[in-house]
């Protein structure tokens, strides 16, 4: 692999987030949108991932690295109380949205859910209509919107409404995968989110369809605040802003548990790398 | 239209998350979901419950030395006698039938399905399987009663003795192996499809033939399975009412004889125990006795069959 | 992998070499041996004739039927009520009991059977006890004896704690919980089925757990579940057994004016009677309800393979 900050295209400024303090008198970042204090997973008592606090930043691409394994995808749910769904599964540790801890017993997870959206690995658009899929969301949580316009508003955002607006009842399932992948983050727009959460969305589409979906994330980062895995680093560097990279740690019961080892400017992370592990999966050594 | 969603998209003010909700919805439905999957419980101890009471009572009238030893069941004589052995006799030899004829069959027809059938043959083949396997009882008894008796009775070998009557043993025994033939076959054909084909590649590489590989290597290694068929053959075949009822005749005789006419526990419950069957008379407990001695012996055989099943299981990865 | 499963892997591969090493021998010289031809070509012609004899014996007993009854293949056949006189004969109120029995029954357990089996697959939390007693508890069920059921319906349906009597529905009853077993299994394989990237992705966008399951699996395991569920209520249409135990009698000349109407009778129990008289035209009668019993039953199975089939190649 060729220096990786030659292929940073526009320069990435980094904005460090502005504290302040909120009426309420606690000491809250403005710009962090999501921040996670110390946050343990567990699958059936055995961590999965340790140690995690990081902030997530408002308006910025934030990209989970490291090699398969290492916890990217369990951080990742844990952001919109996914894994609460994983029987076996429990946390320890404070997510915070906007302040709020998301996992204090009065928080409602489908509340969770509707302001944090989230795209899949593989495109999973339901078999129902085109229309339908985008409409579901709103549906079930009962929102009072014209519906006929928030499809067209998602669809135009995720770039899809010029390629279906003449076929919106037709069904979803029959569309090319990227067109899937779309109408899957179309769908998840629709909600009216401020977080999108997107786990690997890419890895199952060509490199055009791709580079598409790629477009649309740099697109829709003026107004979500967007939390990328990826297993390509070059995706990583294309569109992200900040880069956290995770990787696995083997202890003396050669118990494996994933950590956030550097967390950092997309820029810095790939050019001057604060930790060798870092280093070493950048450039591609090991991974 | 992009000045609409800028005022949604973007709140001035950091969002407030929802208070989490009862959803009474939500809860009243689960609620009913785990009635839903309590009835089977319930059926279960329902069953037990409606069998135990007048059983006990019955062996509070009847001695369970008389029940299990004595050789005469005339429950309803004037001087009734009751002993059970001539019905649960009846019961084994029907079944004993019914398995020689039904175990052999099934099996080869599985070895030929999973082993030697083109896929094509296998889609025609296990449809009808299962279309047979739902073909009603009361069919199979009347096959039993105007086809295979007169054709065991005109073709009979004098050398034998004397022939079936229009009620026999073997008659019955023989349409129920016929009838549950496609049982055995189709739950050891899973079987041994689920044998993974890397093992048969294994041992054709190194020279063995489809023969050999069906005998030495798929059949042992889908035996839990093909064990499990057999076991719910006998438990079916011990179970079973139609065929015996109309085939079998329904005189209690304490004899292996396949020639002769036999009445089984399924037949006898099903004789007595008519609609009119006054609540509390011995009679009615001794139809609940029977069904309870019925209940315990096909419970066993399957969880013998569970047990074998996961002790015998092989694991592939 | 444990020590007994190890072990158990060990056998199938020592018994796949020495498979082998079998036929190896004759491998050597190039060529099979005559008897080794010979033993397989009888092995093959062994399997070949038990599938033949299987399924002509199942032949014979569907054309030894039709051959018996073809001559009271009629419509009076079907509008006629039973009557002493086998001439008149006919099976209207059997037609009537088994549509009242049969159709009450599907009424009652297909919601028992689905919501049963979305509670095992999409509540029951991983592997607690008592989703593991629920689960052997239904698969003892499904090997307990019909008849079984009938003494369960009579101590416990038509007398007993339920006390309905001798009525349409107790029959509707009895059978329900015959097949509920069958349900079960079917409807939860047919949830399983349904991928569970479909629930991830409605539960990601705030449905709740009902909703997620109302709008997307269930409808996407209703062709599964309807081919389990039709399955397994033809073989109830056929059950004999239970129901001469909870009261359908084998002579009715009328038809049920409702679920709790007492007396009734169904098809195969009016076969059953036609059967054990001793006069010829009442067995002619008997060949001919089993050919009405054996189409209804066709074409049902025939539906629910077809449905299979095309909910699979769609799938």
């Amino acid at each position: 692999m060729a220096d990786p900050s030659k292929q940073i295209t526009s320069a990435v400024v980094s904005v460090e987030p502005v504290a302040t303090t909120t009426s309420a008198g606690a000491s809250v970042a403005v710009d962090t949108v999501l921040r996670t204090n110390d946050v343990h997973v567990f699958y059936d008592g055995v961590p999965a991932i340790k140690n995690v606090s990081m902030d997530i930043q408002r308006n910025r691409i934030t990209a989970l690295i490291g090699p398969s394994g290492c916890g990217k995808s369990t951080l990742l749910r844990t952001f919109n109380r996914m894994n609460d769904l994983i029987p076996s599964a429990s946390m320890t540790g404070e997510v915070l949205y906007h302040g709020q801890d998301l996992y204090d017993p009065s928080v409602d997870p489908v509340e969770v859910r509707k302001r944090i959206g989230m795209v899949f690995q593989k495109p999973n658009p339901f078999p129902k209509s085109i229309y339908d899929n985008v409409a579901f969301g709103p549906r079930v949580l009962c929102m009072k919107v014209d519906m006929d316009e928030v499809v067209e508003r998602s669809l135009r955002h995720a770039v899809l409404w010029d390629e279906v607006k003449d076929r919106l009842k037709g069904s979803a399932v029959g569309m090319s995968g990227g067109q899937q992948q779309r109408l899957c983050i179309a769908r998840a727009l629709a909600t009216n989110p401020d977080v999108l959460l997107m786990d690997e969305p890419c890895s199952a589409l060509d490199p055009i369809a791709t580079g598409r979906i790629e477009d649309l994330m740099v697109r829709l980062r003026d107004e979500y605040t967007i939390v990328v895995v990826t297993h390509n680093m070059q995706q990583a560097t294309r569109v992200s802003d900040r880069t956290a990279f995770l990787t696995v740690e083997v202890d003396e019961h050669d118990q494996r548990t994933g950590v956030v080892v550097e967390y950092d400017d997309t820029a810095k992370i790939f050019s001057q790398p604060g930790d060798p592990r870092t280093e070493e999966y950048v450039t591609g050594r090991i991974g | 239209m992009m000045s609409t969603h800028e005022t949604i998209l973007s709140p001035a003010t950091p969002p407030v998350l929802g208070k989490s909700r009862r959803r009474v919805g939500e809860r009243l439905i689960f609620a009913v979901l785990v009635f839903c999957a309590l009835a089977s419980v319930l059926t279960t101890v329902g069953i037990v419950a409606a069998l135990l009471q007048p059983t006990i009572e019955f062996f509070s009238e009847v001695s369970p030395l008389d029940f299990f030893s004595a050789e005469e069941w005339a429950p309803f004589f004037a001087d009734p006698s009751f002993g059970v052995l001539p019905i649960v006799v009846g019961t084994l030899s029907v079944t004993f039938w019914a398995v020689l004829i039904a175990l052999p069959l099934g099996l080869c027809a599985a070895i030929f399905l999973s082993e030697y059938a083109s896929p094509r043959v296998r889609r025609v083949v296990k449809p009808v399987l299962e279309v047979l396997e739902g073909i009603p009882t009361v069919a199979y008894g009347f096959f039993a009663l105007t086809f295979i008796t007169p054709l065991i009775r005109d073709n009979w070998p004098g050398f034998l003795g004397d022939p079936p009557g229009i009620f026999s043993a073997g008659a019955a025994g023989i349409v129920l192996g016929i009838m549950i033939i496609p049982t055995v076959a189709s739950i050891s054909e899973d079987a041994m499809s689920a044998v993974p084909g890397s093992l048969r590649e294994g041992a054709y590489a190194l020279g063995a033939t489809r023969r050999t590989v069906a005998l030495r290597v798929v059949v042992p290694a889908a035996l839990s399975g093909i064990v499990a068929s057999f076991v719910l053959g006998v438990s079916r075949a011990i179970g079973e009412t139609m065929v015996v009822l109309i085939a079998a005749g329904n005189t209690p005789n304490l004899t292996f004889n396949p020639v002769e006419s036999i009445q089984t526990m399924t037949a006898f419950i099903a004789t007595s125990a008519t609609g009119d069957i006054g609540v509390g008379t011995l009679q009615y407990k001794t139809v609940f006795a029977v069904g309870a001695l019925l209940f315990v012996m096909t419970l066993t055989m399957n969880v013998v069959s569970t047990w074998l099943v996961r002790r015998f299981r092989e694991v592939y990865e | 992998m444990s020590d007994p499963d190890r072990r158990r892997l060990r056998t199938g591969a020592r018994n796949a070499i020495r498979a082998a090493g079998e036929d190896s021998e004759a491998l050597a010289l190039g060529m099979r041996s005559r008897a080794e031809v010979w033993k397989s070509t009888a092995f093959l012609a062994l399997l070949l004739l038990s599938v033949l004899v299987a399924l002509s014996l199942l032949f014979t007993l569907i054309l030894d039927a039709f051959l018996d009854g073809r001559s009271r293949l009629n419509l009076e056949l079907l509008t006629n009520f039973p009557s002493g006189v086998p001439e008149n004969a006919g099976l209207q109120s059997a037609i009537f009991g088994s549509l009242w029995v049969i159709g009450m029954m599907i009424l009652t357990v297909v919601p028992l059977g689905v919501g049963a089996a979305i509670y095992l697959e999409e509540y029951g939390e991983g592997n607690r006890w008592y989703k593991r007693v629920i689960e052997v508890n239904i698969q003892n069920l499904a090997a307990v004896p019909s008849i079984v059921f009938g003494i369960l319906g009579l101590g416990m349906i038509v007398r007993g704690p339920l006390s309905l009597g001798q009525v349409a529905y107790a029959g509707s009853l009895t059978l329900a919980l015959l097949v509920l077993p069958t349900i079960i299994l079917a409807s939860r394989e047919a949830l399983r089925a349904v991928p569970s990237s479909l629930r991830e992705a409605s539960m990601a966008l705030g449905a709740t757990k009902w909703q997620t399951i109302w709008h997307h699996v269930l409808p996407n395991a209703i062709p599964g579940i309807a081919t389990g569920a039709i399955l397994a209520v033809s073989r109830a249409i056929g059950e004999t057994a239970p129901l001469l135990l909870v009261g359908a009698t084998v002579f009715v000349t009328f038809n049920p004016d409702g679920p709790l109407s007492e007396g009734y009778t169904t098809l195969p129990v009016q076969i059953f009677n036609w059967v054990s008289r001793p006069q010829d035209e009442f067995r002619v009668l008997a060949a001919a309800g089993i050919i009405v019993l054996l189409v209804i039953l066709l074409v049902m199975n025939s539906f629910a393979i077809w449905l299979r089939n095309r909910y699979q190649r769609h799938a």
